[in-house]
């Protein structure tokens, strides 16, 4: 017996989406937060610059996305279950902002979404539309399936001078942490001009549905397939 | 600690989480451990945890409603005091950390509610205000009223002013005059 979710995921590879793969999460902190998850996917290249049609479609984004939104942001259900989160574990959404706000807050000040690059207007068009939080690895620095653990006594993230506190929830890989979860990148863990595969990785947290979560991993890997360099 | 169940003794379940102790050897205290004040089980503190991250949502939930509520009024000020001090990163809270955060925005909820209640009715007074400088603004002169006053959006103002300059003045003819807004936005260059 084949379950609606396996037909869509057939479906998706016959019309040549990968789908997006879930990532693990110490059992304990899966006890004490429940719901949250890390979903990831690999893509076939690095960044570099944006073709016409991204910077298009941040211009049409920006368009629709004005202060109302910005303002109603935080009780919509997916940005409001992030800053919820936030608070769970410690940070505070009004000083750090969850990656949907900051992004908005980007739109408000710069009066629109500059492009940067691919990748980051990818992640940005992804993260507007769905809410969802999403950041990027270079996936050959990344050994095994990634997930969200506390670190161990001792444990240090690449490029900081301290060792990290005990049991700090960071994103790692079978090694080592790879990033502060909502926070630092390991240093040459992220996404660099050399980068010639990148893993778009989502944390979903209490609130935030699987299709909303799968829906932004498609979203911006989409736009970093589809998008050919301008001639 | 047992409970009988059917007539029969069974351990309280929150026991059944401990391990059992080396070679039979009962911890100090005996069974009578587990009722000194401030002995509470692993299950008892993660409910509590539990308890209070659902409480944190809930007041979360208020907060980003007020904030929407409130908006464009700028006076007030959303941030909640930075109860759990984040120089380590992200973390499993613990209950008094927990506590904290509960606490500070309960109090900021509080905070904003009062101020909202207050100026509500203070805005409602302008309103009323407002009705009557515009059917009388010979009684009210040179008095201006903002849409902030009446807790509106925009840059608009009612401003009670005479006709003809001076000749109006000196013969009472007042009149109320709406601005046309907020000045056009205007380009980087």
């Amino acid at each position: 017996m084949i379950s609606p979710e396996d037909v869509q995921a057939i479906e998706r590879r016959l019309r040549g989406d990968a789908v997006p793969e879930a990532g693990w999460v110490a059992p304990a902190l899966l006890d004490e937060l429940p719901g949250l998850a890390l979903r990831y996917l690999t893509v076939e290249r690095g960044s570099g610059r944006s073709p016409r049609e991204v910077k298009q479609r941040l211009g049409r984004l920006s368009d629709r996305f004005m202060g109302g939104h910005a303002i109603s942001l935080r009780q919509k259900p997916i940005p409001w279950a992030y800053r919820v989160f936030f608070r769970h574990i410690g940070l505070d959404p009004d000083r750090t902002l969850t990656p949907v706000e900051q992004v908005s807050l980007d739109r408000m000040k710069q009066g629109a979404f500059r492009s940067r690059n691919l990748l980051d207007d990818a992640l940005t068009i992804a993260i507007v539309e769905s809410g969802v939080a999403l950041r990027a690895f270079d996936a050959d620095r990344v050994h095994g399936p990634p997930g969200i653990r506390g670190s161990a006594p001792g444990e240090e993230l690449e490029g900081r001078p301290n060792e990290l506190p005990t049991a700090t929830l960071v994103v790692a890989d079978d090694q080592r942490p790879l990033s502060l979860l909502f926070g630092a990148m390991g240093q040459g863990r992220g996404v660099s001009p050399k980068t010639k595969r990148t893993m778009i990785v989502a944390v979903q947290v209490n609130g935030v549905p699987d299709v909303a979560v799968e829906e932004a991993i498609w979203l911006c890997a989409g736009v970093m397939r589809d998008a050919t360099p301008d001639g | 600690m047992v409970t009988t169940v059917r007539g029969r003794t069974k351990p309280m379940p929150e026991l059944l989480e401990h391990p059992p102790s080396a070679q039979g050897v009962k911890p100090p205290g005996g069974a009578h451990a587990a009722l000194l004040p401030g002995r509470v089980s692993d299950d008892a503190r993660r409910r509590a945890r539990g308890d209070l991250r659902r409480q944190i949502a809930t007041l979360e939930r208020e907060l980003a409603e007020m904030f929407a509520e409130v908006f464009p009024r700028r006076e007030v000020a959303f941030e909640v005091a930075f109860a759990v001090p984040a120089a380590g990163g992200p973390r499993v809270l613990d209950i008094p950390e927990l506590e904290r955060v509960r606490d500070s925005l309960a109090m900021r909820v509080g905070d904003v509610q009062s101020w909202i209640s207050e100026r509500g009715y203070v805005e409602e007074r302008n309103r009323g205000f407002l009705e009557q400088l515009i059917a009388e603004p010979e009684k009210y002169p040179w008095v201006r009223v903002s849409n902030e006053d009446v807790g509106e959006p925009g840059c608009r103002h009612w401003h009670s002013r005479p006709r003809w300059g001076l000749v109006g003045m000196l013969m009472g003819w007042w009149r109320v005059k709406l601005s046309s807004g907020c000045p056009l936005a205007t380009g980087r260059g």
